[in-house]
Order: C-alpha cells, then sequence, then structure tokens
C-alpha cells in the first residue's frame, strides 16, 4: 500500500521528474503524427494505385497481345470461380504523343491504353478520376461542349485552381478554328498587299509560290499565337492510311474535314502530360480539351512499325498518382485495334494484351492470382495483383515507415536513459526515507516496486499527454498548416509539389497501442537500475545519510 | 531485585567490525545483555562505544559478525531476509534521534505507514479504517489530535518526536528501541517526550531500550547498562534505580 501511496505522492512533488518525461510525452506525439501521416499518405497511394489498376491484371507477354479476348475471359471465369465480378479487355502499347505548344512541338513519351467504354468502368475508379462531371458518371470519346470542372474535384477546396478549363471543350475549339481562319485572311490579305507593291523586277522568274496553308504554317509556328495551329487533317488521314492498310475508312477521308464540327477520335491523357501546377497551386495547361495531337505508337505486325495520327483531347485524368498522370493515354479499345491491325481480317477477332480483372469485395488476391497462373501457362501470360504490380512501391513506403519508427524509437530510448539520471538522483535524495522504510519492515522488493511503480506512473502520464498531445495533432494538422503558413508567410504543404491539397492523416489504433506500450516500457526499463539500487541500500548507512 | 520475566530480548557475545579502508574497526566485542518485558534500560556509553550499533543489531537494521539476538523467542541470525523484515515490522517499534519521519507523507500517514507496509493493497482497505482509528488515537495521546494533517515540515521538534513514537507504537511492537529520542530537543522538550517514553512503560507495560549518552536521561530508565569500548562495562553499577 505504501508504494501507490509514494509513488502518487513522489508525483505530485517531484515536477523535475515531470520534466524528465516531457521528452517521452514529444517523443510519443510525434510518432503517433508520422505514424499517422505516413498511413494517410500510404492510403492515399494505394486507394490511388488501386483506382487505376484493377484487382488483377492478366497480360501477355507480347506487344501484339493474344487473340479472343471472349475466349479467355470466359476461361478465366471458369478457373476463377465466383470471386469474379467484372472484367474488361484491354490494350497498352508505348508510344510518343506530340503536341503543338506556341508554334513548338512538344514530344511525350506515354501508355498508350485503349479501353472500352461500355466496361471498363465495371474494374477500376477510373471515371473518377475525369475533369468533366458527364464523364464521370459514362465516359465518352466525344468532345464535350463545356462545363469541364474548374476546381479539382477530389479535394475539398472550393477555389478555381484550374480556371483554363472553363472555355474548354467545343467552345474552345470553336474559337481556335476562328483565330485561325482570321490569321489565315489577314496572311492572304498581306501577302496580295505586298503582291501588288512589289516592283516587275522580280518578273516570272519568281520561285514557286508557296500555297497559303505553308505560309499560315510557318507564320503561326515564328509566332507567338495564343493557340497552337491546327494540325491539317486531310494530309494525317491520308499518311495514318498509308501506314496502316487494315484502317478502315473514316467518314472524313478524302475530304477537308471542319475542324469547327468535327473531331478525330477522342482520348483522354493524363493531366501531368499537359499541364504545371505552379507556386501559386493554379494548374496551367499547354493544351486543353478540344485540341488536336498527334501519337505515334507500333502496329501488332512483326517487325512493328511506328504509325501516326491525330487525337483529339476530350478530358484530362488526375488520379494524383503522377506516375499515371504524366504517363498514361487513354483511347477507345476498337480504336486502337485498329489502327494497330489487332483484328484478323479473316476472322475478325480482335486481339488485346491484357484483361483487367474486378473480384468481389473481400475476395483474396493471391489465391485467385494462384488459380489463374495455374491454368495459364506463365511463359504465355503474366499474372499479377494490383499491389505486385506496384511491389517495389510499397515495399519502399513500408520500409520508410519502419526506419522512422525505430528512429523515432530511439528518441524515447533516449527519454528513458533522462529518466534513469533522473531516479538515480531521486533515490540518492530519498537515501533516508529508504532507510526509514526498512526500519519500518519493507523488503527490497518493496522499496524497489516504489521506483518501478514511479517509473510506470511517469510512463503513463508521459504517454497519456503524449497521447493526447498527438492525437490533437494528427487530427488537427491541417488547421495546424494553415495557422503555420498564416505565421510564417511560407508554404509548409507545396500543393505543386504534392498533388495533394490536404495533408492526409489516419490514426491506426493498433500502432498508437503500440507507441504507448513501448513508451512506458522504456520508462518502466528505465527505472529498473535505480530501483535495484534503491533496493540493495544498507538499511544503516541509509539511515545516517544526510 | 532483577524481574524475573521472560526476556524478550536475549543478546549473547555479540560482535561487530567494519571496515574502512585499510583499518578494521570492531565496534562490539562480545557484548551479552537481556531485557526482560516490560523494563525499561537504558544503555549509556561514550561516542564510538557502540551503542547505536548494539541497537540497530537488536533492531534487525543491521547483521552481526557473530554472537545471537534473539528477538521475542526468535534467533535472527540466519533468518531470510523476508521473514527479519517481517519480525521488524510486527516486533519492533524505534524511534530515532532524528525523528525520520517521510517528508511526503502527513503526521497520520507517517503514523500508519508501518501497518501499510505491513499489508498489501486489499488487505489495507480491509483494515485501513481500524488503523487509522488506532493512529488518531494515538496522536490524541500524545496530545496532537489537532495536527493529524500537517506535514513534517510543519511540526515542531518535540511534535516530530511524539508522531514518531506514536509509528512505533501503532504495531503494538514487543519492544521500542529509542536512539538518542531526546537529543536534537531543548531540555524541557525532552523531558517531556522522556516522560511519555516512562508513561508508557509503566502504564501498559512496554519494554524499552534507550541508547543516550546523557546521564540524566539516562537515570530515568530502570537499568542502565554502560557500554565501554564495545563492552557492557561491568565497572559501574549494575542498576540504577531511577529517582521516582
Amino acid at each position: 500500500m505504501y508504494k501507490l501511496l509514494l509513488c502518487w505522492r513522489y508525483l505530485r512533488t517531484r515536477w523535475i521528474a515531470l520534466a524528465s518525461i516531457i521528452s517521452v510525452t514529444l517523443g510519443v506525439a510525434t510518432m503517433i503524427v508520422v505514424n499517422s501521416v505516413m498511413a494517410g499518405f500510404s492510403h492515399e497511394m494505394q486507394t490511388r494505385i488501386h483506382g487505376i489498376l484493377s484487382d488483377l491484371v492478366f497480360e501477355s507477354h507480347s506487344l501484339s497481345g493474344f487473340q479472343d479476348p471472349q475466349w479467355h475471359m470466359d476461361e478465366i471465369r471458369r478457373a476463377a470461380g465466383g470471386d469474379i465480378v467484372g472484367m474488361t479487355p484491354t490494350v497498352a502499347v508505348p508510344a510518343m504523343l506530340n503536341f503543338q505548344v506556341r508554334g513548338q512541338w512538344v514530344t511525350r513519351q506515354i501508355m498508350f491504353i485503349g479501353i472500352d467504354e461500355a466496361t471498363h468502368a465495371q474494374v477500376s475508379d477510373f471515371g473518377r478520376y475525369l475533369q468533366h462531371p458527364g464523364n464521370r458518371t459514362q465516359l465518352s470519346f466525344d468532345l464535350r461542349e463545356g462545363g469541364y470542372d474548374t476546381v479539382d474535384s477530389q479535394s475539398e477546396t472550393t477555389t478555381p485552381t484550374r480556371p483554363a478549363l472553363e472555355g474548354a471543350g467545343w467552345q474552345h475549339r470553336r474559337m481556335r478554328v476562328e483565330r485561325e481562319r482570321v490569321w489565315r485572311e489577314k496572311l492572304e490579305a498581306d501577302r496580295r498587299a505586298s503582291e501588288a507593291a512589289l516592283p516587275v523586277a522580280a518578273g516570272g522568274s519568281a520561285g514557286p509560290a508557296r500555297s497559303i496553308d505553308q505560309q499560315v504554317d510557318a507564320v503561326l509556328a515564328a509566332t507567338t499565337g495564343d493557340e497552337p495551329p491546327v494540325a491539317s487533317p486531310a494530309a494525317d488521314a491520308a499518311a495514318a492510311t498509308r501506314a496502316d492498310p487494315f484502317r478502315q475508312a473514316r467518314p472524313e477521308e478524302g475530304t477537308r474535314m471542319d475542324p469547327a464540327k468535327e473531331q478525330f477520335t477522342g482520348i483522354v491523357p493524363g493531366i501531368g502530360l499537359a499541364s504545371f501546377r505552379d507556386s501559386s497551386g493554379i494548374d496551367r495547361f499547354l493544351v486543353l480539351p478540344g485540341d488536336d495531337v498527334k501519337v505515334t505508337f507500333p502496329t501488332a505486325g512483326t517487325p512493328p512499325k511506328a504509325v501516326s495520327d491525330s487525337f483529339t483531347i476530350v478530358d484530362y485524368y488526375e488520379s494524383k498518382m503522377s506516375e499515371y498522370d504524366s504517363n498514361f493515354v487513354f483511347v477507345p479499345l476498337a480504336t486502337l485495334q485498329r489502327m494497330r491491325g489487332m483484328i484478323d481480317p479473316q476472322t475478325g477477332l480482335a486481339s488485346v494484351n491484357s484483361i483487367q480483372i474486378k473480384l468481389r469485395d473481400g475476395a483474396d488476391l493471391d489465391v485467385v492470382r494462384d488459380k489463374l497462373r495455374k491454368v495459364f501457362p506463365a511463359d504465355l501470360y503474366a499474372v499479377a495483383t494490383w499491389r505486385d504490380k506496384q511491389g517495389p512501391l510499397l515495399a519502399a513506403v513500408d520500409m520508410e515507415m519502419s526506419v522512422l519508427n525505430i528512429l523515432l524509437f530511439l528518441i524515447i530510448a533516449v527519454a528513458g536513459f533522462g529518466i534513469l539520471a533522473i531516479f538515480f538522483m531521486i533515490v540518492v535524495e530519498k537515501t533516508r526515507d529508504i532507510g526509514i522504510l526498512k526500519s519500518l519492515g519493507a523488503g527490497a522488493s518493496g522499496i524497489a516496486g516504489i521506483f518501478l511503480g514511479y517509473g510506470l506512473f511517469l510512463g503513463l502520464v508521459g504517454a497519456g499527454a503524449g497521447l493526447a498531445l498527438g492525437l490533437a495533432i494528427a487530427w488537427n494538422i491541417n488547421s495546424i498548416r494553415v495557422g503555420v503558413e498564416w505565421l510564417t508567410g511560407q508554404r509548409v504543404f507545396d500543393p505543386s509539389i504534392y498533388y495533394f491539397h490536404r495533408i492526409p492523416s489516419i490514426v491506426d489504433p493498433f500502432t498508437v497501442a503500440w507507441i504507448i506500450v513501448g513508451a512506458v516500457g522504456i520508462a518502466v526499463a528505465s527505472s529498473v537500475l535505480p530501483a535495484l539500487r534503491a533496493a540493495g541500500l544498507h538499511p544503516v548507512e541509509a539511515l545516517r545519510h544526510d | 531485585m532483577t524481574e524475573v520475566a521472560t526476556d524478550i530480548l536475549r543478546v549473547r557475545n555479540l560482535r561487530k567490525s567494519y571496515q574502512s579502508g585499510d583499518t578494521r574497526l570492531e565496534v562490539l566485542r562480545g557484548v551479552d545483555f537481556d531485557l526482560a518485558a516490560g523494563e525499561f534500560v537504558s544503555v549509556v556509553g561514550q561516542s564510538g562505544s557502540g551503542k547505536s550499533t548494539l541497537l540497530h543489531l537488536m533492531g534487525l537494521l543491521d547483521a552481526a559478525d557473530s554472537g545471537e539476538v534473539v528477538l521475542a523467542g526468535t534467533r535472527i541470525a540466519g533468518l531470510p531476509a523476508s521473514r527479519r523484515d517481517r519480525l521488524r515490522n510486527t516486533c519492533v517499534g524505534m524511534v530515532f534521534q532524528s525523528y525520520h519521519l517521510l517528508p511526503e507523507l502527513d503526521a497520520l500517514e507517517n503514523v500508519m505507514a508501518p501497518l501499510m507496509v505491513r499489508h498489501g493493497i486489499f488487505e489495507w482497505l480491509s483494515v485501513r479504517s481500524a488503523v487509522r482509528a488506532r493512529a488518531c488515537e494515538l496522536l490524541d495521546r500524545f496530545g496532537l489530535g489537532g495536527r493529524l494533517h500537517h506535514r513534517p515540515r510543519q511540526l515542531s521538534g518535540g511534535e516530530m518526536q511524539r508522531v514518531a513514537i506514536a509509528r512505533a507504537l501503532v504495531t503494538q511492537p514487543q519492544v521500542l528501541l529509542a536512539d538518542e529520542p531526546t537529543g536534537n530537543l531543548d531540555e524541557a522538550t525532552g523531558a517531556g517526550i522522556l516522560d511519555t517514553l516512562c508513561e508508557l512503560n509503566r502504564a501498559d507495560g512496554l519494554s524499552i531500550v534507550l541508547v543516550t549518552h546523557d546521564a540524566a536521561v539516562a537515570r530515568r530508565a530502570d537499568r542502565i547498562v554502560r557500554l565501554a569500548a564495545g563492552r557492557v562495562d561491568e565497572t559501574c553499577p549494575a542498576a540504577e534505580r531511577k529517582a521516582g
């Protein structure tokens, strides 16, 4: 009984010991905050990875893919049984994206992915990441009139960070065409004026007159026009046809298409391919939905040949995983199959090079993967879960968390040594009291118990305060960030670096429990030595101690 | 006219030495001493004569080199530490020159402390009110009824010593060992403490060993034992009756 009473009294009267546990408090608070934020980031990242990758990806090793996806899907369904909720075939090829910005051609290396608009939404959250509300409910590769979000639909902010998207769509396309027409007319007028003004000196020996189109292109390339010039669709179409003999006839083929009324095949590029975020958090776009771009990709033949075609951007896709947002460009599956020559002219069967599989909730991904691996030979097909696909990244994050935890626990261990030192001091200070207790019949274990109990109390108080502080910070981290930014004028969390507008934070009770147990354990462990010393004091010498 | 009664305390040929550096300091060189039940004995001697050491050995605070101490019929040599602790808690009450109260506890808690040591936490809950009543009664008897919740530093020397005596008595020990209980007190207060001890001896039949270097204090006891150079000095009168 005296142990409890004395622990309690010491706790209330020895402020120096409370000072020693401030480091425990800070250590615990830091660990809780760091773990919560790391868990938040990790969760966000996994959600995003998973949002793009379906649960299971069934791929062929060859770029040409495999024929008859329907047969493969039936086989997969037979092998995996009732775990499959949805499947969609896709074609993914490495490709090159070109677009013109102020007269300069910009080239990006991309992954060109053909998706089936009808079924793709069954297997991934793809639609959620698009910028047009209509496309989010049902994806369409037809250009929309307008109405793209100027506010990031995935963040909680209400400030429009994408003002440029306001005019995107058909309205933008028509305006651009109109501007180009004015340019052309102006140039034509200039040319006529200069021809009239020219003396006859040039005579008939003037070189072959350049066509208006060529001149327009040349001038547009040299000046600082606001928008890139229109691609020359007829020429593109002709080139594409030449490169791809299997191409089906397109309605506009052979005619000059009217860019103000017609579009090329729609594509949805990742937002990172054609935009950047400035330091004020505003996204600036190099090209907008409604603009035309060129994509060059390999055909399915052997050896593959590069073909090029024009496409119209119809939306942007933003998963907030920069790896995907600056790499992926989505296109209708059938168009890509046709352009790459993946449709067998005799049987009419199309090829795909992967099938995305969605499993029912709670299904064990690894089990289904292993089932499929048994059925499909590994030298022809690769079956992987979304975790396998991002294994190194996820492993790196896990490792980062472990290392951080070890380092932070060392902080608490350092605090433990502080407790050790202060406890030794208290034992020396209390030597006479220890002698008194021994003269009253207290045993060595009882005396040790006082100091162990004291260590436990201090640990609990320190960890408790740390818990409160840590949770308060973890739950209010964004308000704190805003406060710190306001105080210092510095951006703490720069949205141009991170894709998140707010710091994610997830408090995992299990982790918190471990941190508390660890911190209290360290406090008790560091009171063991002083406790043993106190227990071993000789009563007579202790009583004589001044 | 030695009162023949069962000896509460019997000490035979007790030896104790301390190592200090290279030299070995022999403090007790074969002390024989008996304390009968209900007896009040003073142990006197010069500084360094070994009085305090004898008291510590009898109070089980220290272990002798050789010789034996029998406390309430139990030979204490070779007892395991837990038995010694128990015996010290139940059979012996000790009072010290510098009071030795626990500064974190108030007067009442200090008095209850030995019984808190004796009982575990659940036992304590059941005996708490009885112990508290007894402690209050003791403090009341010593005139400290109004100072139950004062900390030691709020009490005077005499008050502290009376709290210490109450603490020593709360366990109802068979012997009270007092080491210079008046040493830090002025004459009047010291006399009051001595009156208290005499009263306890006479009224309650408490056996008391009082260590002092003050002859006047020693004379209040039934018998005086003089220690010199680590032995009982047989040359002095074996017993000096107290005046009153």
